[in-house]
């Protein structure tokens, strides 16, 4: 029974493609791609506008006060009053902008991010684009983002649109190296650059107690964190903010977009925030695995989006708690402390490895980190650089 | 289904290099050389060298096609210039082409079919990488670590 339920949606693709059974293979090929890519679109679009009302919600709460209430049972129905909003408002091009490229910049901001979650296993047998490197897709159609977020804030010809770009492409350029050499690790320990074979090697259970998941290792902690800080900067999220800092460059490289583009770029983040957190789940946490034997009942894709959707309330918690960092705090954090725990990681994992994955190479590890860590804490202290803060006051 | 394929990749390919090569605004130019690009990973992704295609992305779309969009946008005070025709380029463009048509056809190799070979896995480019390659690669490594501790270097505050 549980195994039917679990292999819900799988069965009924197969259903699905079972009407075509006489038609060409090509034909089949292609209705099977396309029913992956609408189930992925209508989950994520759901979950979209779901998290969009939800995180308003929680941010009420931890600012106390109600937050949207007003549309539909508990304001649920905010983002389809947002949605029909952002849909009749004005579409407006600068006279001076790029026609073309301020066109296309929302376009390709999207398609990279929806392109991103095709690699993610959502549950057994559930990985809508099944590939060899997997991983090595995600990161390098994510780094297409890149160049969306420039021919932004270029085709729009603002001053505050090519600031906001040139920040968000400096951050998002340092944050990269980070969080692509906090996966490798898990690479090498898996020797799989596929995301199923990933989820596949956290199947276990250590004294069918504790699960397998990487993240219950010294090493797959302390790259957890690592990438978890560096997806935050990935997807522009607050405290690393600083590319659409709204008190300082408006709205940095969507500065110039309304209407159904700004809800675009808006849709991008989320969906590019979806992205990162499901790969830190595949990575990390053990993918679409239960973390316990007799709760295997439950749906694999239960397990999936339950991570997920913890994932995301730290993303909003986060948000709703820390004050936006300088371009030069987050730059230092990014080279001095980031790269090199993140290469520490590496070596961890390898002792890990070498030490014969037991208690003794968990323990291993651990002193390896926390030995890199306290130096790199003792060589960056810069606590004797503040002086005594100054307050001066009108008189 | 690979013969259709391989025709629009082809289509695409050609129109954004020559898009690149023609375009009156320099940006346009760079942009399109960035498309030229995607459709080189495609035919990588058609050979079944999904490594090779996915590396070509993430090293000319996300770090190189950045960084000389950056470079015209730096260094540049007339990106809106017209600039007409390079004729000459023209000519040099045409010059390697006929070279290498010329060396290509020169070779023996053209006459032999090709033999089989496996699917070229992540898998089989590591291990080569690290057995009978794995000098060139270190050496490789330290080049590139050379050129970056020079690049910031260079970069650095000169201290007063």
């Amino acid at each position: 029974m549980s195994k039917s339920i679990d292999q819900v949606f799988p069965n009924a693709k197969q259903w699905l493609l079972s009407w075509l059974a006489g038609s060409p293979s090509w034909a089949i090929q292609v209705v099977s791609i396309l029913t992956n890519i609408f189930a992925l679109l209508a989950v994520f679009l759901t979950l979209f506008a779901l998290i969009s009302v939800l995180e308003r919600k929680i941010l009420a709460r931890i600012q106390n006060r109600y937050g949207p209430n007003r549309v539909g049972p508990f304001g649920l129905f905010q983002p389809i009053a947002d949605g029909i909003k952002m849909l009749i408002k004005e579409d407006i091009v600068p006279a001076r902008a790029d026609k073309i490229v301020h066109f296309l910049a929302p376009v390709l901001i999207a398609a990279t991010a929806i392109l991103t979650l095709g690699v993610i296993p959502y549950g057994r047998n559930m990985t809508p684009f099944t590939i060899d490197g997997g991983i090595l897709f995600f990161f390098a159609v994510g780094s297409a983002t890149e160049l969306a977020v420039f021919m932004a804030g270029w085709g729009s010809n603002n001053k505050f649109s090519m600031l906001g770009a040139m920040r968000a492409i400096a951050q998002m350029f340092s944050y990269e190296l980070p969080l692509i050499i906090t996966v490798l690790p898990v690479v090498m320990v898996v020797g799989s650059l596929t995301p199923d074979r990933i989820v596949a090697a956290q199947a276990e259970y250590t004294f069918g107690l504790v699960p397998r998941w990487f993240v219950f290792t010294p090493w797959g902690a302390a790259a957890f964190i690592l990438f978890f800080v560096s997806g935050l900067v990935e997807s522009n999220r607050t405290p690393f903010d600083v590319p659409e800092g709204e008190s300082e460059i408006v709205a940095g490289h969507m500065t110039e977009y309304s209407g159904f583009k700004y809800a675009t770029f808006f849709m991008a983040e989320y969906i590019g925030m979806f992205a990162i957190s499901g790969l830190g789940v595949t990575l990390f946490l053990g993918g679409w695995h239960a973390p316990a034997r007799v709760l295997e009942i439950i749906p694999s894709y239960v397990w999936f989006f339950v991570k997920l959707s913890v994932l995301l309330f730290v993303y909003i918690w986060v948000r709703g708690t820390l004050p936006r960092t300088r371009i030069d705090q987050i730059m230092n954090v990014a080279w001095k402390f980031m790269l090199p725990m993140a290469f520490t990681c590496i070596i961890a994992a390898a002792v890990w490895h070498y030490a014969g994955r037991g208690l003794r190479g968990w323990l291993w590890s651990l002193l390896v980190i926390v030995i890199v860590y306290t130096a790199l804490s003792i060589l960056l202290d810069t606590r004797r650089k503040f002086a005594q803060r100054v307050y001066r006051f009108a008189e | 289904m690979n013969g259709a394929a391989f025709i629009v990749i082809s289509i695409l390919t050609l129109a954004a290099a020559l898009a690149a090569a023609t375009l009156r605004k320099l940006m346009h130019a760079a942009l399109s050389f960035a498309v030229a690009f995607v459709g080189i990973a495609a035919f990588f992704f058609l050979l079944g060298a999904e490594f090779v295609g996915l590396a070509l992305v993430f090293i000319y779309i996300g770090a190189v096609a950045v960084l000389i969009v950056f470079t015209i946008l730096l260094t540049r005070r007339d990106i809106e210039k017209d600039r007409g025709f390079n004729w000459s380029g023209v000519i040099i463009a045409v010059a390697v082409f006929c070279g290498l048509t010329w060396a290509i056809l020169k070779t023996a190799s053209l006459s032999i079919v090709a033999p089989h070979i496996r699917a070229l896995t992540v898998k089989r480019i590591g291990e080569a990488l690290m057995t009978s390659y794995v000098w060139p690669l270190q050496c490789i490594g330290l080049l590139l670590t050379a050129a970056l501790i020079g690049a910031l270097v260079l970069a650095m505050e000169e201290k007063r």
